[in-house]
């Protein structure tokens, strides 16, 4: 699917502009493309939010948005905030165009806490659609502009918001590599391991505490599963050879692997320990980027075995792998959707390298960008976006397009290259 | 009696010599059945270093022992194989590099080295992984057909990940489809 955005080239413009003046968030992110049916939807400032450190409605907002279906109206020049449905002229919100209103209120409790609470209403019935009450800390307020942000969009799309999850990625600073982990607007960067010698194939652990990850500090490449509660780190595979392209059961409990240890480049499963280690695939060619099925009964991946580089999937007990791909040369890099039926990867078009998805029953493949270098995709766990890397003007930067293809975001670190970028799961309790 | 006991001595050390001779000759049959050595008949002769030595007028009396892995003299310094674009088969100009490391290797068998696979930045970061430890492997198998031995080569692959050459070209792409040889203690 090519969608030609008559904005897109204007955005761009903008994109090199903020990127020259990024210097506050450690992840720029712009917007490219919208939604063909954006819900207008206002947002009143909540009561008591304008002397807090962290505007809470700007963070929902900038959420929304970033989703790209959702269309701001301007809430401002009120002559009273409403904080409750009582005091909602609904008149108001008619003419301004919007379907939906958000508001809300935050007050200080005795204890140091906030009391976060919001109301999503639909202007036209003139009835509560969902509201929450939340205390927290300050340093909480932002998490909790997230879960606000997903509450709305749950209840306005019927998907499961992801506002509040977190992505990781490598950031290529001159002879510097760092694991990053940020939240997913970008925000609060925080570095998790720093090397000299190169970092790849971060994936999250279904229950979104650990990073498994491939570095290279032993000069070559070996297996690390690191928490991200006590920054403790095991190696899970470094025998003879190389050790790569680690990917998590949904368990939790195992790891797909690469080793070289018996010859050429197999797919091995492995305890997340590090024991009982045991080939999955026998081919004499390339077997490489496993990942398991949401059901954990399949694992998809990339191999040489036909003569190019293309996607299969073996049962996870072993058997005969299955090709799925069969349009074009080289098409790698596979990762399943979340809810199993079709699976996202990277295929060469005319030396370009662009994200495509296949459905598992059609058999059809949608491309979603075009004349790309990208890399390393990966579904958010709500299935509506796909984040990947790619490459302007020689340097690496993160992007993400949602899965009809129609909305485009891009992430820029303040400096540096960005690359291998994975979303995380959703967390329990979230 | 005496006699007796130098015969005895002289059998018992005849006796040693044969087992011994029976050791040597088993652990060269083993060898001679590798057939590379050979069959695979390197297209060209490995020059002995003396051959070029002598252009360098030993001035000192005292004999300098030049390190032939570090000898720019000697092909055992040149340390890196070259591929076409996404393809391990080794070229014939690297064959001869190669011949001389596999014989290095099968002369000093406590000798032990790393072939490093590199691959240009194109693709997938782990396709490349893969691809950069075929690259290496392929240099390893000739090496073993060669006479080296299976201990003391280990491949690791680098992939895309350690790019010699920093452009966007096709001429830094081909400086980084590579394997590099490193021996251990370097």
């Amino acid at each position: 699917m090519k969608i030609y955005h008559p904005f897109r080239i204007a955005q761009f413009v903008l994109l090199w502009l903020s990127l020259a003046t990024a210097a506050h968030a450690q992840l720029t992110i712009e917007i490219i493309g919208g939604g063909a049916n954006q819900v207008p939807i206002a947002i009143a400032p909540f009561k008591g939010e304008e002397t807090l450190p962290q505007k809470v409605t700007a963070v929902v907002a900038a959420d929304l948005v970033r989703s790209g279906l959702f269309r701001m109206i301007d809430s401002g020049g009120l002559t009273a905030i409403p904080a409750e449905p009582a005091e909602v002229q609904y008149p108001v919100w008619t003419a301004r165009g919007a379907d939906a209103l958000v508001i809300g209120n935050v007050s200080p409790l005795p204890n140091g806490y906030w009391d976060v609470r919001f109301r999503l209403l639909d202007v036209a019935k003139q009835v509560q659609l969902t509201g929450f009450a939340y205390q927290v800390t300050t340093q909480q307020l932002r998490s909790t502009a997230h879960k606000i942000a997903d509450a709305i969009y749950e209840k306005l799309t019927g998907d499961v918001g992801v506002f509040g999850t977190r992505i990781t990625y490598v950031v290529k600073l001159g002879t510097r590599f760092e694991l990053q982990v940020a939240d997913a607007d970008g925000y609060g960067a925080q570095t998790i391991l720093a090397s000299n010698e190169p970092i790849i194939s971060p994936k999250w652990s279904p229950d979104g505490t650990r990073l498994a990850y491939v570095s290279f500090e032993r000069k070559k490449p070996v297996v690390y599963i690191q928490s991200l509660l006590t920054g403790s780190r095991t190696v899970v595979a470094n025998f003879k050879g190389s050790n790569s392209a680690p990917a998590w059961s949904p368990d939790g409990g195992r790891l797909a692997v690469v080793l070289s240890k018996d010859g050429n480049s197999q797919i091995y499963l492995i305890d997340a320990d590090g024991s009982g280690v045991t080939r999955l695939t026998h081919a004499g060619t390339i077997d490489t980027e496993p990942n398991f099925s949401p059901d954990g009964q399949w694992v998809i991946f990339t191999s040489d075995r036909g003569g190019s580089p293309q996607i299969y999937r073996v049962p996870v007990g072993g058997g005969a792998p299955e090709r799925l791909t069969f349009e074009g040369g080289y098409n790698v890099s596979p990762r399943y959707a979340p809810d199993g039926k079709s699976f996202v990867f990277i295929q060469r078009n005319a030396g370009y390298f662009n994200v495509a998805v296949q459905d598992f029953v059609s058999r059809q493949t949608q491309v979603l960008t075009e004349n790309g270098i990208d890399e390393s995709p990966s579904f958010a766990p709500n299935g509506r976006i796909i984040l990947y890397a790619t490459e302007i003007g020689g340097r690496g930067i993160l992007a993400a397009v949602s899965s009809d293809g129609r909305v485009r975001q891009r992430f820029s670190a303040e400096i540096g290259d960005a690359r291998e970028p994975a979303w995380g799961p959703i967390l329990k309790g979230q | 009696m005496r006699k007796l006991i130098f015969i005895m001595a002289a059998l018992a050390l005849l006796a040693g010599c044969a087992s011994e001779g029976t050791k040597e000759q088993a652990g060269a049959a083993v060898e001679d059945r590798k057939p590379a050595v050979g069959e695979i008949k390197p297209p060209v002769a490995v020059k002995p270093a003396p051959d070029t030595a002598p252009v360098a007028k030993p001035v000192v009396s005292k004999p300098i022992a030049v390190n032939p892995l570090k000898d720019p003299n000697n092909i055992l310094s040149k340390r890196s194989v070259y591929y076409d674009y996404d393809s391990a088969v080794i070229k014939d100009e690297f064959k001869p590099l190669i011949t001389a490391h596999a014989r290095y290797l099968a002369q000093h068998r406590s000798a032990k080295m790393v072939i490093q696979g590199n691959t240009d930045e194109r693709g997938s970061r782990e396709y490349n992984i893969a691809l950069g430890q075929r690259r290496a492997d392929s240099v390893k198998q000739m090496m073993l057909l060669l006479g080296a031995q299976e201990s003391q080569i280990e491949t690791v692959s680098f992939g895309e990940e350690k790019p010699r050459a920093a452009g966007k070209d096709e001429a830094s792409f081909s400086e980084n489809r590579r394997s590099d040889i490193v021996y251990a203690g370097e």
